[in-house]
């Protein structure tokens, strides 16, 4: 016995686990995406306790835990916190193929920071603090996700 | 009821890209073995057993319960912990728990992955919010590279700093029987090696391991007995922070500082440069190598690129960081965190080899997961 695990061949076997899920984006959720899709309107909520402002917009503060009510409407513009660049990926499940950019946007009037594709510049020319604008998908084209809003651009008034 | 709590038995695999020679079950017991016998003790000596992994990454959701052939856990407590890439100090942690508290005085703690039998990225995007970030998200890797574009910019840092960690970190690597990655790189094979995700390159980040790594905690009485040389745990503290990765304070990582605010206090340190002989960070890539050091209050903001280029990071330097090679050169996700307390434990005891770094009585174990959350052990060669 002593060769026993000497020369073996090496059994693999392969699976793949497909399992359908629907992720609800609840009430307060549905309400931005339904505005973004309907309207093209930007909603943040804001927590009165904290005075912060959302986006996404939330149905509870996470810091403090009391319920928000309040909604607030926020232009589609706002800065470039950071961003990437990204060269390669696996797997391919990406809205874009490479090279793309994205970063967090954080939209003038919000607290919070809003994560998004970056469309409309060379890749070398993208710095953090860059002012940005979003280009929504026209409208018959929406369908109420956060893919309506294409990618946000270069600021230009 | 409380009582003190040391390491005394710490045993890893070899990591590999593919470990196909093993099921993660053998895999897991490999290190569990090493560790036991590491401690001179068996299977019945253990009154519980802490197990983690990422379950995404092979897909089999109930490690506690598949993997007790592996741990020896038939007919004791076992609970698996799961938190991303801290799961591998969670069980230390947890292992910490159970015996501080008195209810055990002997636990295995468990982090073990085997990367190879899935798509690590695949598996990442799985832990994002699927309505609001997912889209987006194309896994751990551009996370990494949000918070280096602050940190670079902020500071004027360089790619070129960049690559001195990684190749610091190759060159501990090259004294470490188990680590996964050994060849020596320059900072050219770094800066030439392909563009990821910008700034992150091929050589700047850390690989996918197959690989497990097992610790035993012991209460004070039964640690003495156990082992010569103890190394003891002084103070421990985790700290989370955001749902949204778009909320992430990118280019600082605020929960490492307050969680080694804590652990300091914890434990009576007030100057950690000169308090801390090494440190085992879990850091994912280069750059967090720089930015994170002074998080942990090491050096002030921008400074850490000095530290680096003077050679104090260095295994002969003052402040040695990762001599065992680190996280960039094996990366098994759920013992990574793991191998980072066993690594320091094994500094203590003067027992890490040719990785050893002179006069070492405490040590840093840090781990990093999710959306950019923080677990810190400091260990010593007292009680404390």
């Amino acid at each position: 016995m002593t060769d026993f695990q000497s020369g073996v061949e090496p059994m693999v076997y392969s699976g793949r686990i497909r399992m359908p899920y629907q992720w609800s984006a609840g009430e307060t959720g549905s309400r931005f995406f339904t505005q973004l899709r309907d309207y093209g309107r930007i909603w943040g909520s804001r927590c009165r306790v904290c005075d912060l402002v959302f986006v996404p917009p939330r149905k509870v503060c996470g810091r403090c835990l009391n319920g928000i009510g309040e909604w607030i409407e926020l232009p589609p513009a706002g800065v470039l916190q950071t961003f990437t660049v990204v060269y390669r990926h696996r797997p391919a499940i990406h809205p874009a193929d490479p090279p793309f950019a994205y970063g967090i946007i954080r939209l003038d009037g919000a607290d919070s920071g809003l994560i998004h594709l970056l469309g409309e510049i060379e890749p070398g020319e993208i710095v953090s603090g860059l002012r940005v604008q979003a280009v929504l998908k026209e409208k018959r084209e929406r369908r109420g996700d956060i893919l309506d809003i294409k990618y946000f651009k270069p600021f230009s008034a | 009821m409380a009582q003190r709590v040391a390491v005394v038995g710490f045993g890893q695999t070899h990591h590999k890209s593919n470990r196909g020679d093993v099921t993660g079950i053998e895999l897991i017991n490999e290190a569990v073995r090493r560790a036991l016998e590491d401690a001179e003790l068996g299977p019945g000596d253990i009154d519980a057993v802490v197990i983690g992994n990422m379950d995404h990454f092979e897909n089999i959701n109930l490690a506690d319960m598949w993997g007790v052939e592996g741990t020896g856990g038939y007919l004791k407590p076992v609970m698996k912990l799961t938190t991303g890439g801290t799961t591998g100090t969670t069980v230390a942690i947890a292992g910490y728990y159970h015996v501080a508290s008195s209810l055990f005085d002997v636990v295995l703690a468990v982090g073990w992955e085997k990367n190879s039998e899935s798509d690590t990225t695949g598996g990442t995007i799985t832990a994002f919010d699927p309505v609001w970030e997912r889209f987006s998200f194309p896994g751990a890797l551009p996370g990494l590279a949000l918070d280096a574009v602050v940190y670079m910019q902020k500071y004027g840092v360089t790619e070129k700093d960049g690559a001195r960690v990684a190749v610091r970190d190759r060159a501990n690597a090259a004294r470490n029987p188990y680590a996964h990655l050994r060849d020596p790189i320059t900072v050219d094979d770094v800066l030439r090696s392909p563009m990821l995700s910008y700034p992150i390159k091929l050589l700047d980040i850390c690989p996918r391991s197959d690989g497990a790594a097992a610790l035993i905690l012991a209460g004070e009485e039964k640690a003495r007995k156990i082992c010569r040389q103890p190394a003891w745990i002084w103070s421990v503290s985790v700290c989370h922070n955001y749902t949204y990765t778009s909320d992430v304070n990118f280019g600082y990582l605020d929960t490492l500082e307050q969680a080694c605010r804590e652990t300091y206090k914890k434990a009576g340190i007030k100057d950690p440069g000169k308090e801390i002989d090494v440190i085992e960070m879990y850091q994912p890539c280069s750059f967090a190598g720089l930015s994170w050091l002074e998080a942990m209050g090491f050096c002030g903001p921008g400074e850490a690129p000095g530290l680096l280029w003077d050679g104090a990071t260095d295994a002969g330097g003052d402040l040695p960081v990762n001599p065992s090679g680190g996280v960039l050169n094996a990366n098994p996700i759920g013992a990574t965190g793991t191998i980072r307390v066993g690594e320091v434990a094994r500094q203590i005891q003067g027992r890490a080899g040719a990785c050893q770094v002179p006069e070492v009585k405490t040590g840093l174990a840090t781990g990093f997961g999710g959306c950019y959350w923080s677990d810190v052990l400091l260990l010593g060669n007292r009680p404390r």
